[in-house]
């Protein structure tokens, strides 16, 4: 039984088609790293999959909750799956604490005693349990990130969606990032990752996409795809030469 | 020069005075407020709200702006009447500030709002927030922040033009001004009286409202 279902997802910008047809299914538990080029629509996939990009054809469900474009569905939809954005997106008016504790009270209603112990597991559950009365303007980057996986855990969702998680940190602060992700993955959390970190997918991941023009062109576990790519796109993407 | 400055009628008519400055005071506080809340709500809907209640706010929006204080004033005071809507003086004046605060406070405040990254607003949508409860508690405040000071000025110079209400009788401190003028015929030495104050009070709502600032958004400290 598979938790996220995506069958023959279309999506148009315009007169350009990015995703054309994609059918990936995610068991309950599962890493799936996303990787291909710029512009092959593996962002543009991430952000259908909780409703920031509306699709044009196709369908997607999480845990039974259907992609539907009305407020309702869309809300049931996003308290299952979770974002992690590239630029963190951290509320800058709101101490890390604040950040994690607004969704919950606002959305799940929860009173704001038991949403603030929530927080300060999470904070602590990433490491930064020290953190929760800093602004995230006196957070490194690498920190803002860690508050917005908790922010996003304190929402208890089944799966997360983590969209270049990495790309806007310096290269010293990838690791600590990473490193949580690693350890949700081992909790069994499901994840889905665009990610431009190989060494991380191979190590981390369940199985590899890797997308080409809107395509899903080769998919499979990474020992299979990263050692044995089979058309001649991927090898060029992993500049491997046969 | 042969004028003999006279400031003695102040001992007789400082009460006069002190009554102008309280109603100043209340109309640029009920203004303020009131009006802040208005261009709140209509930067809301010229920048987010629903397709069809956009022009409608536009068309108030661009009349307000586009006619002078004065005459909205008049209109409200001298014209509504004839529709049967009747205001004594300060409730006229309370509601031509509003309605004149909430018209710029709009474009100011939807500067604001529109300077959101759009990341702040997809980070809301990913949490479950309703497009609502992103506006409310993850937009105002950082849009706010953004133009505060264009604000503040916007309110200290509707504060200045509340002198207009004493063209239609509201007891402000214009209205105290002419009074004593013309009682005393002392015209250089109350109007002279009348500018400090309202410099004074231009300089204490400048610095009130930068205090509010501080409290109502967080510190920014450098890293």
């Amino acid at each position: 039984m598979s938790l996220i279902e995506i069958t023959e997802v279309k999506k148009r910008f315009g007169d350009n088609e990015v995703l054309k047809g994609i059918n990936i299914d995610v068991a309950p538990g599962e890493v799936v790293a996303i990787i291909g080029r710029s512009g092959s629509g593996k962002s543009t996939l991430l952000r259908c999959i909780n409703g920031l990009e509306a699709i044009d054809e196709g369908s997607i469900s999480v845990a039974g909750a259907q992609l539907l474009p009305d407020e309702l569905h869309l809300k049931a939809l996003r308290l299952k799956v979770g974002m992690i954005f590239q630029q963190f997106n951290l509320f800058p008016h709101l101490t890390a604490g604040r950040n994690v504790m607004l969704s919950q009270m606002v959305v799940k209603k929860t009173p704001k005693a038991q949403a603030e112990a929530m927080a300060k597991t999470m904070l602590e559950r990433v490491g930064l349990g020290h953190k929760f009365d800093a602004y995230p303007d006196q957070l490194s980057g690498g920190q803002q990130q860690r508050v917005a996986i908790a922010r996003a855990l304190a929402m208890q969702p089944i799966a997360l969606l983590c969209d270049e998680i990495t790309s806007a940190l310096d290269p010293e602060l990838v690791s600590e990032v990473l490193a949580v992700v690693k350890e949700l993955a081992g909790e069994g959390m499901t994840l889905m990752m665009v990610t431009h970190e190989m060494r991380f997918a191979r190590d981390v991941c369940s199985r590899v996409v890797f997308m080409h023009q809107g395509r899903v062109h080769e998919i499979g576990p990474p020992e299979e795809v990263f050692a044995n790519p089979k058309t001649p796109e991927l090898q060029q993407f992993l500049g491997v030469t046969h | 020069m042969n004028y003999a400055f006279d400031y003695g009628w102040l001992l007789v008519y400082w009460p006069v005075l002190v009554k102008g400055i309280a109603i100043t005071l209340e109309l640029t506080l009920v203004g303020g407020a009131l009006g802040v809340a208005l261009g709140i709500a209509c930067a809301w809907a010229r920048a987010l709200g629903p397709g069809w209640l956009r022009p409608f706010v536009a068309a108030y929006v661009e009349l307000i702006r586009n006619t002078p204080f004065l005459i909205q004033l008049f209109f409200i005071f001298f014209g509504l009447p004839a529709l049967g809507v009747r205001m004594g003086e300060l409730e006229a004046a309370n509601l031509a500030m509003v309605i004149n605060l909430g018209a710029y406070g709009c474009e100011i405040i939807r500067a604001g709002i529109q300077a959101t990254p759009n990341g702040q607003f997809e980070a809301g949508a990913s949490l479950g927030m309703s497009r609502l409860q992103t506006f409310w508690h993850v937009v105002l405040i950082p849009a706010l922040q953004r133009i505060w000071p264009a604000l503040s000025s916007q309110i200290v110079i509707v504060m200045l033009g509340s002198a207009a209400v004493s063209q239609i009788a509201a007891e402000d401190l214009t209205f105290a001004a002419n009074f004593i003028q013309s009682r005393t015929f002392r015209a250089f030495e109350s109007y002279f009286v009348a500018t400090l104050i309202y410099l004074v009070l231009a300089i204490a709502l400048r610095q009130a409202l930068r205090g509010l600032g501080w409290t109502l958004f967080p510190k920014r400290t450098a890293r």
